[in-house]
């Protein structure tokens, strides 16, 4: 029953946390389905093995807390964070990087700050940057797509083996994400253009036929699903159209500057993981600034960290970093960026008008 | 005419068509009627009535008292039962004074002393004087007494008169019904307190989801050119009146001020048609109209009732419950209270009567903020709710206002929004309150700090005068015993 004495509103909107994190995954399915058709069994054991230890690892952590499981577990949040890491994990690593990668998300992503709402750091983006670091060789395998039921793809039993195998894979057919190859030949001395030709192609970029991580390739459908998040108003489009703008603005203008050394933007935009983060993980709701202003400054801040780090930078990819460190930003963005409360002007002094209205003598 | 974009605001589900088609009853005549001395903002009335008196319909029955307050007089004929205590009209559920009538059933009328004369012809502060006399407050909800609106052309330059017939609350329909049943009645009182402000222009704003009030308004106004009738866009909270006001004239009222600061007037049309009311009839505010709506009212009406009629009284004229209400209020879903109970009375602000059901309140488990900034986007006064919860829920009270806690008025659109349920208004409640409290208690403090040492100085004061009178007395001694001794001397 009601306490006694209850403030308005007596009513309420149809949202709640779980509406939330169940329109997000909605809107990530068409890209992970696609992934999982273009990398096949593999890719789906290890979607399911991250989700579900992401779930384990939060149900340990609530119980330890104290705090009710069930509805805390209910609240999609956890799936979430293991779906979402999943899709920017190699398809065809091994389960105990999604395992692992879930442990960190979970437990010292987000639990250890307080459970749901409190942390600091996208927890899917500190799994992802800690497994990079920690096991850098498994992290950056990726493989050409093999489509599910096609010929040269492995079976349901094969995919076991792979994601389940003690030892790497021998017949894996390993392919290099485009941004990966680009670094890797430009260090040995081949020019840009010739490192790109044989790896990207627009079409192929937009719609994701190539090789990278499970759910980051097609540039259509990961669109797709960010268009269908802003239509829904769960998120807003300040970050993702910041975060594209600079880096697109920056590439272009070093890519005017010297064609041979700097990738366009094109290729930026269609690569790795900018799609999905732009519209995905940087707009994560807890991470990210609460202020129109302070997204697009906080959107604008990750595309340029992504930018220089894929540029200059020992990663091919910088997503996950340059999301981490906006995300330590945060909270001093939203300390000064603040909206201007009604009646008074930016200092928050009540307004006042020049032609004011005198009173009668 | 062209409108201005105000910020935030949200999209309730507005459950209007429950009552919009009803036109609206008169309900009869209740066997007791408790009419409260307290209906407004201000200090309470002053009965002038005893028990076992025997008064008449629109006697006065207690007079008002300050510069800001209203009187109450008798809705019906019939006699004094009782000048005491009885449950207010308020989510506390504690007696207020209150004065008790039995009605005799003849609704006879008092003899009209003032005298209806065309308002034109009267000067605006006898308009004033008179809506003062008859009771008239605030009828949106906010029971302001009227009367000290329409005087404050004598410290502001007045241009407009904006009235409020937005209604933007969910589930209320009496205003509207009121423009489409009785229009010329309220236009004639707008243009009697346009009139009275000495004001030129006009604006009515009413929201797109009264398109019936909107023609019909249009309708009785179009022989008037300086009465201009605003379609509204329909979103909460857009009656708010200072958002009104923005909305209609792009201007933003200062913060800490009223709209008359950019010469602006707003009154509700339920205000209108009392002072039309009163000026062409002579008759004091004795009854309102409310609407009576929720999912558990077996048949939702308007109706027209008299102040004091108990709540009972219309919940039965309507067919009763047809479930437990999860919950009942006055007023409307989003800024109304819970009521106590169904004996309180039918005050000069109710608007609505409303008995809802567990599926129109929402009301769900709390969850942790996940800082989604729904409420943000959705606060009309630029401020950041979740922040301004979180100071507020450790006592942070500084902090919380350093976010804009008392530029907050209330509407709850965030704590609508919100997708963890968070009781976001009831925080800021809190915090208002113990704000409010402590200022209180620290101008107190330094009142009688103040005090103390203007004491201390009068004393440091008077003692020195004592001191230095003695010493001056004790000096004189001195040298006229020195002049003794030297006229021994010679």
């Amino acid at each position: 029953m009601d306490p006694a004495l209850v403030s308005g509103p007596h009513a309420h909107g149809a949202t709640s946390i779980s509406r939330t994190m169940a329109l997000v995954m909605l809107a990530l399915l068409p890209a992970t389905l696609f992934g999982v058709y273009l990398y096949g069994w593999p890719a789906l054991n290890l979607l399911l093995i991250t989700v579900a230890s992401a779930l384990v690892a939060e149900a340990a952590c609530l119980k330890l807390a104290g705090k009710p499981v069930r509805p805390y577990l209910m609240d999609g949040s956890a799936v979430l964070t293991g779906w979402l890491l999943a899709m920017t994990l190699p398809p065809w690593a091994p389960w105990w990087i999604g395992v692992t990668g879930s442990l960190f998300a979970i437990v010292v992503g987000k639990q250890v700050f307080g459970g749901i709402g409190q942390n600091l750091f996208n927890p899917a983006m500190v799994a992802r940057v800690a497994l990079l670091i920690a096991f850098p060789l498994e992290m950056t395998t990726f493989t050409t797509p093999s489509p599910l039921f096609s010929s040269d793809a492995p079976g349901f039993l094969g995919g076991l083996a792979i994601t389940f195998g003690s030892a790497p894979h021998i017949d894996m057919v390993s392919g290099a994400s485009t941004l990966g190859h680009v670094k890797t030949e430009m260090s040995r001395g081949i020019s840009l253009d010739a490192a790109l030709a044989p790896v990207f192609d627009f079409m192929t970029g937009f719609i994701g036929y190539m090789p990278g991580s499970l759910g980051e390739t097609s540039a259509l459908l990961i669109l797709a699903g960010g268009i269908y998040l802003l239509f829904k108003r769960i998120i807003s489009w300040h970050i993702p159209v910041s975060l594209i703008a600079s880096l697109l603005l920056l590439a272009a203008l070093f890519h005017g500057i010297d064609p041979d050394r700097y990738i366009g933007p094109l290729v930026h935009l269609l690569s790795g993981a900018t799609l999905l983060g732009a519209f995905f993980i940087a707009t994560d709701l807890v991470t990210s600034p609460v202020t129109a202003k302070g997204q697009l400054l906080f959107g604008a801040g990750c595309g340029a960290l992504v930018f220089i780090i894929r540029t200059w930078a020992a990663y091919p990819e910088g997503m996950a970093f340059a999301v981490m460190l906006m995300n330590a930003l945060t909270p001093l963005i939203d300390h000064y960026i603040r909206p201007r409360v009604y009646g008074r002007d930016r200092k928050g002094e009540p307004l006042v008008y020049e032609s004011k209205p005198e009173p009668p003598a | 005419m062209k409108l201005f974009k105000i910020r935030g605001g949200v999209h309730p589900d507005d459950y209007k068509a429950l009552t919009a088609k009803h036109a609206i009853e008169t309900l009869p005549l209740p066997d007791l009627l408790h009419i409260p001395l307290q209906q407004h903002i201000g200090s309470p009335a002053a009965p002038v009535v005893r028990r076992g008196e025997q008064v008449l319909k629109g006697q006065l029955l207690a007079h008002s008292q300050g510069m800001i307050s209203a009187p109450v007089h008798a809705p019906t004929s019939g006699r004094v039962m009782g000048v005491g205590n009885y449950p207010a009209h308020h989510a506390s559920g504690l007696s207020v004074p209150t004065i008790t009538l039995k009605p005799d059933g003849k609704d006879q009328w008092v003899n009209n002393t003032a005298i209806p004369i065309d308002p034109f012809k009267l000067p605006p502060e006898e308009i004033a004087t008179r809506v003062a006399a008859a009771g008239i407050v605030g009828m949106g909800g906010a029971t302001f007494p009227a009367a000290v609106k329409l005087n404050l052309r004598t410290r502001y330059t007045l241009e407009t008169l904006v009235i409020n017939g937005a209604e933007c609350e969910p589930f209320l329909t009496c205003d509207d019904r009121l423009m489409q049943e009785q229009a010329a009645d309220v236009i004639d009182g707008i243009r009697i307190m346009a009139h009275a402000l000495g004001v030129e222009k006009i604006i009515i704003g009413i929201e797109n989801n009264k398109p019936d009030a909107q023609s019909a308004m249009e309708t009785e106004a179009a022989v008037y050119p300086d009465i201009c009738i605003a379609h509204l866009p329909t979103r909460y909270p857009m009656g708010s009146e200072k958002h009104l006001v923005q909305t209609l004239t792009g201007l933003e009222t200062p913060a800490r001020s009223l709209t008359a600061d950019i010469g602006v007037v707003v009154h509700n049309v339920a205000t209108a048609l009392a002072v039309h009311d009163a000026l062409r009839h002579g008759r004091p505010l004795l009854s309102r109209v409310v609407t009576v709506s929720g999912g558990a009212i077996r048949a939702p009406k308007n109706l027209r009732v008299l102040i004091g009629t108990p709540v009972d009284d219309l919940l039965s004229y309507c067919g009763g419950f047809t479930s437990t209400p999860a919950r009942l209020i006055s007023g409307g879903p989003m800024m109304g209270q819970r009521l106590p109970g169904t004996r309180v009375p039918i005050i000069k602000g109710s608007s609505g009567i409303l008995a809802l059901t567990r599926k129109e309140i929402m009301n769900d488990a709390v969850m942790p903020c996940i800082r989604c900034a729904s409420c943000v986007r959705a606060c009309p006064c630029g401020l950041v709710p979740l922040e301004m919860a979180n100071h507020a829920r450790v006592g942070d009270l500084e902090g919380a206002a350093s976010f804009g806690l008392m530029d907050c008025i209330a509407c709850g659109s965030c704590a609508y929004v919100c997708p963890s349920n968070i009781p976001l208004v009831q925080y800021f409640n809190y915090a208002k309150g113990e704000l409010t409290a402590r200022q209180r208690t620290e101008h107190k403090q330094a009142e009688t700090r103040r005090l103390a040492e203007l004491r201390s100085e009068r004393m440091e004061k008077q003692k020195r005068a004592k001191r230095e009178a003695l010493a001056k007395r004790r000096q004189a001694a001195k040298a006229q015993q020195q002049k003794k001794v030297a006229e021994a001397e010679v």
